[in-house]
């Protein structure tokens, strides 16, 4: 089954074209990444995968249901299965970092408070944040944040789970930690799409790999494949990100 | 490209601000249809009247126990002149019931919750917890907008009649200074005038104060854009919004509470 598959995809904001006649398909439980420069389109396309942007032209399936023009209850129904790690992680500031983790759970399961509080933990536990329950947002780090919004994300062990630079902002040895854990999480069947800069992060996670620019899908395959393309923009991209 | 004339500028002004108003207006019906469909949010309805309703109590009783010591005191000053001071207590609570207590309630709400609730949601905004929202498969609009107006509906009345109320007390420790009067016939005189129809109505209106509170700051909150500058930028339009359509709404209402209840405007 084929867990993402975009169909000659479009988008433009204004004048600016972000995403140009792009396709392709994730088949579930493996690991997309999705490199390039900023500003190419890595993160509207997470975007359109969770429906928080329509493409212009062309459609987007999840789970090989058609999300294009999916009315917001059915489009509900489809978020449930996914999971949105932000850039900047998203947190909702006025609740604490562990209610930030409850929320997925309080609001789509029948869970007992008990249940939740104990599932909560175990998730803030997965990226080392487990005493940190009860503190607020603004009382944690970037990387404490980034954390937290993962645990957040993997709340409800969804079948599809969206990264949008998971290692941005953290140390070598933290980032290292969450490339693992997203690896294990590959490994207990979740679809991953990850975008990221960081090429030894995309190593560690991925399958497959795709290199965006201009809007452009310009090379997909394995790592080996893009390090061996002839796309000079291909090149350029892998060396400066340490490759190889 | 020629730059655009006076004319041209001011047109595109206009344009603009029925563009605002059409969309807040729909933004506003929207609301109304989605709080009549489940899920109905009940508990963070609750939270949002606790927030909005409790918390802002204090201000309200302060606000109107002083404006009841300012509307006693020149009620006085104008009746000694005609030999009516019997009058103060009823004259002050008509004031006060009729329409100072709700028209004042409302300008301050705008002023704590208005403005509240257009930065919390335009931070959120800025800052994608609202697209962290959606993405969790829940509806913000419900979560964040609904709930609020929903809750503000219900808070304005419960707020304005705790500012009449402490209006009237005001008045009463203003007027004991200075005639001695009793709470008992303070109270009689106050009351011996007021119907039903100058309460119920009255006090009734605030709920469209509260709905276009909250509908005005709510929509300039989810179209907030540029950032802290924005945040900034739509807490104060949602002041000035909102403490414009209580006025202009407060014409209208009056005109209306007079054409359905015609003992109030004898």
């Amino acid at each position: 089954m084929s867990a993402v598959r975009f169909d000659h995809v479009s988008k433009a904001f204004g004048a600016l074209t972000v995403l140009d006649d792009i396709s392709f398909d994730i088949p579930a439980g493996q690991a997309f990444c999705l490199l390039g420069r900023s500003g190419t389109g890595k993160s509207v396309t997470l975007r359109h995968i969770v429906g928080l942007v329509q493409p212009d032209e062309g459609k987007v399936f999840v789970e090989d249901r058609d999300i294009t023009r999916l009315p917001a209850v059915q489009l509900a129904d489809v978020r449930k299965h996914m999971g949105f790690l932000f850039q900047n992680g998203a947190l909702f500031d006025s609740i604490s970092v562990g209610e930030n983790v409850a929320f997925p759970m309080r609001r789509h399961t029948d869970w007992s408070d008990t249940e939740i509080r104990e599932r909560a933990t175990k998730k803030l536990a997965d990226v080392g944040l487990e005493k940190d329950y009860d503190k607020m947002p603004a009382d944690l780090s970037g990387g404490m944040k980034k954390r937290a919004a993962l645990a957040r994300a993997m709340a409800l062990d969804p079948p599809i789970l969206l990264v949008d630079e998971p290692s941005a902002g953290l140390d070598p040895i933290t980032a290292g930690e969450i490339d693992e854990l997203l690896a294990r999480t590959k490994q207990a069947g979740t679809t991953l799409v990850v975008v990221t800069h960081n090429i030894p992060s995309a190593r560690t996670i991925g399958d497959v790999f795709a290199v965006l620019q201009g809007g452009r899908m310009l090379a997909t395959g394995t790592l080996d494949a893009l390090e061996s393309s002839d796309e000079p923009l291909v090149q350029a991209f892998m060396r400066s990100q340490g490759g190889g | 490209m020629q730059p655009l004339s006076f004319v041209d500028r001011i047109g595109t002004r206009a344009l603009g601000m029925f563009e605002a108003v059409g969309a807040m207006a729909t933004f506003g019906g929207r609301s109304l249809v989605a709080a009549a469909r489940p899920p109905y949010e009940a508990r963070e309805i609750l939270k949002h009247v606790y927030q909005f309703g409790y918390r802002s109590a204090p201000l309200i009783v302060i606000a109107g126990f002083a404006i009841g010591i300012v509307l006693s005191m020149h009620t006085r000053a104008s009746l000694e002149r005609f030999g009516a001071e019997a009058m103060i207590p009823a004259a002050l609570a008509i004031a006060l019931i009729r329409e100072t207590g709700p028209l004042i309630a409302g300008l301050l709400v705008a002023g704590r919750v208005g403005a509240g609730i257009g930065a919390e949601i335009g931070a959120m905004q800025v800052t994608e917890q609202i697209d962290a929202l959606e993405a969790t498969a829940v509806d913000s609009f419900k979560y964040l907008a609904v709930t609020r107006i929903v809750a503000l509906m219900i808070a304005m009345p419960l707020l304005t009649i705790i500012m009449d109320f402490s209006g009237i007390l005001g008045g009463y420790v203003a007027e004991a200074a200075v005639s001695g009067m009793s709470w008992r016939m303070y109270f009689e005189r106050a009351f011996g005038y007021i119907a039903y129809s100058d309460i119920i109505p009255a006090t009734l209106k605030t709920v469209v104060f509260g709905f276009l509170i909250a509908a005005a700051s709510s929509y300039l909150g989810f179209t907030t854009r540029r950032g802290t500058e924005g945040v900034g930028e739509a807490s104060t339009r949602s002041v000035v919004t909102a403490s414009m359509l209580i006025i202009v709404s407060d014409v209208i209402l009056v005109r209306i509470i007079f054409f359905f209840y015609p003992a109030v405007s004898a």
